[in-house]
């Protein structure tokens, strides 16, 4: 028997319309000692499976069945007092997002003893004590004067530590992590998966560790679970599974996985559930215009550009605090070229990429199209021309498109706002791009809300392709899509660059996707580039230690399971 | 036919169905806003023309026949022998005119500017704010007198009746704006920052079709629902300002008018000249102020 | 932190100077102060000289720095209608209106906030859906409809309280109280629970939709999570975290007791700066409706200062 014994789990969503089964009679066992990873992508059923161990499913959500066995001891999920008696101090929890796991009012001395005190019988004095302890535990410098802060004034990194302490604080057997680095950059997620193996390791809890993220379960589990749709797939010694997955679902999931040794021409076509449509890219390069570019001259180019933001508003206006978001910056994208534009969050990449499409306005410096001076926003000749020339991925298909608008009407505002067609050509043609894009026609009655992530993002690249533009700027295009949509769409943006001749920006904070897709890339760090270097020599010779440092800490899948191209 | 019955399967349309306060409280709203538009064909006698009146019948009680002419009323009548049940369908008009328009002066006026504080930020929105707060200083009641009082020192004696319900409307409507731009603002500074918007300013479209096409139709939900409790508000504010003297005349009287007229009969027993005006707007009131609660819960995503 | 106050004080300044240029405008734009002042018999001499003393003949702006430095000074002119200046009859009256209005904003205070937390805690329950019917009642029941109903339940029909005025009063050197006879005690129970029974239902009402808000959040489940008792989440992590919005709410709610004093005082015939001002408009007396318009604001200024420093107090992310 492990310490926690999950058997025949299912847990359901009673709606109007119909009975939703998040998670379907779902076995797990933990061990002490022992990570298990449970992963799965977006509606898979992973996190509802933490809340109905903790007892804390958010109505109408009820266990329709199955046993929860901790410890020998079957446990009534539906008595209060049992799980009262449980919930922090036997089994505890771990949250994504650090920002808002903490209660802002108070400070973390105060949370911390507040916890222990209502885990542990012990003195005030004993309480003050031991949430010391913890604090140094996790690896917090000074835990004195830090004990008498409020959650504000900790980095994010920081605040999660404080949480996992939190989450120690009655020496639990069991711990379930939701995504616990899912909200932080790749450096302070090695970190804080360390230190959660490190607890592991020394005090025999078992962890659940729930994630949609393959790195962090190859780099950092024991065993896994694989979960699709509420059912599981698989389940095994992580090495296995990642080497040598039997059922089909793993193997696509896991060959959708961008990978930071070696480029890939295409991602495996993953066809699991039907839902890779194709897209027709010999219909729309049929009529797609052709430049002669002059060979060795810059599409665009970027010098000096600079950003400023106020960071701290004064009484007076020349009193604020300015904080440089970008520092003059400088680079060229060559025609037919896709640049790579990496950093962690708040190294001011997405500001680059505002200001090159001029959705802010430049501090500092130029950017000039093929010749033209479009940082200069109150040229209204060259801007009208320029915005036909370039158009923009975004990160959030959920985010992009107006819900209150028509994919028709979305997709053709383009053409309408620049007169490029009139009449009966606008429906044809929006008809025509939303087919290519892999939708068919019918889809322009719809509202985005009927659609997938992935057939959002579809959507959002027949709007941008609408005018023909040639410069394209995907600004982090798959960071908010699961693995197996993120490699159809890159494949998209490989298409369109291989056969329009597309110049691309290309934005991420993720290397081994930027090394998927680029021919060049800028690593980027507080504003400024540290390292700018074609692609394959950036990642297998890296120059700067910055670049060293971030490669470093990326997770391995070396040794992760391949399917032969398709 | 078909964008009706999506409607009907909506999970809009299904919450209302199966929310029987919703249900109630509308059609009592819907009643009541009909029989006030529809106020000449059922009352028995505009009571506002002198000539229908007949003072031997005043203080008649509700269903007991006049003692000198026999004749009979379902709400009874006031001292001039005034129908109580006309006198309130037709002083519901009044009070219902107010408010609609008064409602509606507000909106456009605060959504207005709550767009563009919104969406410039900067001076204008600080500008814009800035009035807005000096302005919630003071209760909209308040608000109110003191617009009618400047009016009433602005207009000639001779046009003060006439004009009255036009200065109401302007006194409420202008008290009313600045809860629509405070939540218009609101939410266009979340909405301005989605990526929707950005993709528009891409393309090259300026900010007048970006308000308007993108960014109104995304804000509207709160704007319905402060419509509604603003509707009940405004009622309750124009009755408040005629029972103080202040709002409609005697010679057009809405509901607060007719009840500050029964408040003087309540000592002398004659009840029912101030009960059925008061039942009249605590129902219009309530009804509509219960179906503005149950929009902002219906039209909340965080409650689902 | 001090930079936040003294942006707060500068902010305040700035809205008592355009109350002031509003109330000055009232004045120099809405009827023709000469008219006022002097009967039918006048002579163009008669007009002129006045035009000198009250300082009609000079620039709008210097006229309006006169009247706010005598504003400072307290001194707001005369009242058209009564002949006496307007300070001297607003300090007769200011007593009855501000022991009102402390009164309903305690009963206001009190019950709403008890009443929200209780409201928030048992959603499902009979009491609790009851409590919020009823206060849904409240909210559109105008105020004076609720003073007529209790002037009938209780003065007309049980014959238990006075149904107008203030009772007896003592008075304490200029400041005339309520408080200290029974009497006045008496008097002043139907006109608070009538002016206070509005906001404590939006007290109410405000601190529920709060708490529920709150309760959703992720630092309440996870401290859930961490096996706190409920009472601890929702004393500790819940009210405190309500708290912040309901102040400022609060705040502006406790400052419109006062103008909304109006009403109540018109149904109770109660001696305040209510009905001063409601006579005021009647007639017109733009001397006093001006002068009750820079009351108003200056203490409705002094109340939000006081919610910013309570706000300090509570949010720790202020203070740095």
């Amino acid at each position: 028997m492990g310490l926690l014994d999950i058997t025949d789990l299912t847990v359901e969503f009673p709606t109007r319309r119909r009975l939703f089964t998040a998670v379907d009679a779902l076995n797990l066992k933990v061990n002490p000692g022992e990570i298990h990873g449970l992963v799965g992508e977006s509606g898979a059923g992973k996190s509802t499976v933490g809340a109905a161990v903790m007892g804390l499913l958010d109505p109408p959500g009820r266990i329709a069945k199955g046993n929860i066995v901790f410890k020998n001891q079957l446990v009534d999920t539906s008595d209060g007092a049992v799980m009262h008696a449980l919930r922090g101090r036997r089994i505890s929890m771990i949250f994504q997002d650090p920002l808002t796991s903490l209660n802002p009012l108070l400070t973390i001395g105060d949370q911390l003893t507040e916890t222990i005190r209502a885990n542990l019988q012990v003195s005030a004095s004993d309480a003050d004590g031991r949430a010391r302890e913890l604090l140094d535990r996790v690896g917090i410098p000074d835990p004195d004067s830090r004990l008498n802060q409020y959650p504000h004034q900790f980095s994010g990194g920081m605040r999660q530590r404080v949480v996992i302490a939190l989450a120690l604080c009655s020496e639990p057997d069991v711990i379930i992590a939701d995504e616990p680095t899912t909200a932080l950059d790749v450096a302070i997620q090695a970190q804080i998966l360390d230190l959660i193996r490190d607890v592991v390791d020394e005090r025999k809890v078992g962890v659940i560790l729930i994630t949609h993220d393959m790195g962090v379960i190859a780099n950092t589990t024991d065993r896994v679970t694989v979960m699709y749709r509420g059912k599981v797939v698989e389940t095994g010694p992580t090495a296995k599974i990642l080497s040598a997955p039997e059922h089909a679902y793993t193997q696509s999931l896991i060959a959708a996985v961008p990978r930071p040794h070696k480029k890939v021409h295409r991602f495996p076509r993953i066809n699991y559930d039907g839902d890779d449509p194709d897209f027709a890219i010999e219909d729309l390069a049929r009529d797609w215009p052709r430049y002669d570019n002059a060979p060795g001259k810059p599409l665009l180019s970027v010098r000096d550009l600079t950003k400023r933001f106020i960071e701290k508003r004064s009484l007076l206006p020349w009193g604020n605090r300015y904080f440089t978001a970008v520092d003059q910056l400088s680079f060229d994208i060559m025609p037919g070229e896709v640049l790579g534009l990496v950093g962690e969050s708040g190294s001011g990449k997405s500001t680059v990429a505002r200001m090159i499409a001029g959705l802010y306005k430049v501090d500092g410096g130029r950017v000039t199209f093929d010749g033209d001076l479009v940082s200069d926003l109150s040229n209204r000749k060259v801007q009208r021309a320029y915005r036909q020339e370039i158009q923009m991925i975004f990160q959030d298909p959920f985010s992009s498109l107006n819900p209150r608008m028509r994919v028709d009407q979305i997709v053709a505002e383009p053409l309408r706002h620049h007169r490029l067609l009139s009449g009966q050509d606008i429906p044809d043609r929006v008809g025509e791009l939303l087919e290519q894009v892999g939708l068919g026609a019918d889809a322009r009655l719809k509202y985005p809300h009927e659609f997938s992530g992935g057939q959002r993002q579809r959507i959002a690249i027949a709007r941008a392709l609408a005018t023909q533009p040639r410069f394209l700027i995907c600004d982090e295009p798959t960071s908010a899509l699961d693995v197996s949509i993120q490699a159809q769409i890159l494949n998209i943006l490989k298409d369109l660059q291989d056969h329009l001749g597309l110049t691309i920006l290309f934005i991420s904070h993720a290397l081994p996707v930027v090394r998927q897709m680029c021919d060049r890339v800028a690593v980027m760090r507080r504003g400024q580039i540290v390292e700018l270097a074609d692609s394959e020599q950036l990642f297998t010779a890296p120059k700067h230690d910055y670049t060293k440092e971030l490669l470093r800490l990326t997770p391995r899948t070396e040794n992760m399971f391949e399917k032969p191209e398709a | 036919m078909s964008a009706l019955s999506r409607f009907w399967d909506s999970d809009f349309a299904w919450d209302f169905r199966h929310s029987p306060v919703a249900v109630v409280s509308f059609l009592v709203a819907l009643l009541l806003v009909l029989s006030a538009v529809f106020a000449p064909l059922i009352a028995t006698m505009n009571p506002f023309v002198p000539a229908n009146l007949n003072l031997m019948n005043g203080f008649t009680a509700p269903g007991v026949p006049n003692q000198f002419t026999n004749e009979t009323f379902l709400l009874g009548t006031d001292d001039q022998g005034r129908d109580v049940y006309s006198t309130i369908l037709y002083g519901m008009r009044i009070s219902l005119f107010v408010g609609f328009a008064a409602v509606a002066l507000g909106m456009i006026i605060g959504v207005t500017l709550g767009l563009i504080a919104g969406y410039f930020g900067g001076w204008t929105d600080a500008v814009i704010m800035r009035i807005a707060d000096v302005q919630l200083t003071f209760p909209s009641i308040l608000v109110a007198m003191l617009i009618f009082g400047v009016a009433k020192g602005i207009t000639p004696v001779e046009y003060r009746d006439q004009l009255a319900i036009w200065v109401l409307i302007l006194s409420i409507g202008l008290s009313d704006w600045v809860q629509f731009a405070r939540v218009v603002r609101g939410a266009t500074m979340v909405e301005k920052q989605k990526e929707y918007v950005q993709a528009a300013r891409l393309i090259g479209r300026g900010a007048l079709p970006i308000l308007t096409r993108h960014i109104l139709p995304n804000v509207l939900s709160p704007v319905l629902v402060i419509a509604t409790i603003s509707l009940a508000l405004a009622i309750i504010a124009e009755a408040t300002l005629s029972f103080l003297g202040v709002g409609a005349p005697s010679t057009q009287p809405s509901l607060g008018t007719l009840i500050r007229i029964g408040q003087g009969f309540l000592f002398s027993g004659e009840w029912w000249i101030l009960f059925f005006p008061s039942v009249t707007l605590l129902a219009l009131a309530l009804s509509v102020n219960l179906l503005g609660d149950w929009l902002r819960d219906a039209l909340n995503p965080k409650l689902k | 932190m001090v930079t936040y106050i003294f942006r707060r004080i500068l902010q305040s300044i700035l809205v008592l100077l355009v109350v002031g240029l509003v109330a000055f405008a009232m004045f120099t734009f809405i009827g023709d102060p000469i008219d006022n002042m002097l009967g039918q018999e006048r002579t163009q001499e008669d007009i002129d000289r006045l035009r000198g003393v009250l300082g009609l003949d000079q620039p709008f702006v210097v006229q309006y720095v006169k009247f706010v430095i005598s504003a400072m000074q307290g001194n707001f002119g005369v009242s058209y209608e009564q002949g006496r200046p307007v300070a001297q009859i607003l300090a007769e009256r200011a007593p009855a209106t501000l022991e009102l209005a402390a009164v309903s904003a305690l009963f206001a205070l009190s019950l709403g906030v008890v009443l929200g937390v209780y409201t928030a805690i048992h959603r499902k329950g009979f009491v609790a859906n009851l409590v919020l019917t009823l206060s849904l009642i409240g909210v559109s029941l105008p105020t004076f409809l609720i003073g007529i109903l209790l002037i009938y339940l209780f003065s007309v029909q049980l014959d238990w309280l006075p149904s107008f005025g203030r009772g007896e009063t003592v008075d304490l050197g200029g400041w005339t109280t309520g408080f200290l006879t029974s009497s006045g005690m008496r008097a002043l129970i139907l006109p608070s629970i009538t002016l206070g029974l509005y906001q404590m239902t939006l007290i109410m009402r405000l601190v529920r939709s709060e708490m529920m808000e709150v309760m959703r959040q992720d630092y309440i489940r996870f401290a859930r999570a961490r096996g706190l008792s409920e009472r601890a989440i929702t004393f500790r992590h819940a009210l405190k975290n309500t708290m912040v919005p309901v102040i400022t709410v609060t705040g502006l709610q406790l400052g419109s007791l006062i103008a909304f004093a109006i009403i109540t005082e018109t149904v109770f015939q109660w001696p305040g700066m209510g009905l001063l001002f409601i006579n005021a408009i009647k007639f017109v007396d733009i001397p006093v409706m001006a002068a009750y318009l820079m009351l108003i604001s200056v203490m409705f200024v002094g109340i939000n200062l006081i919610v910013d420093l309570l706000y300090v107090s509570i949010d720790p992310r202020l203070r740095t």
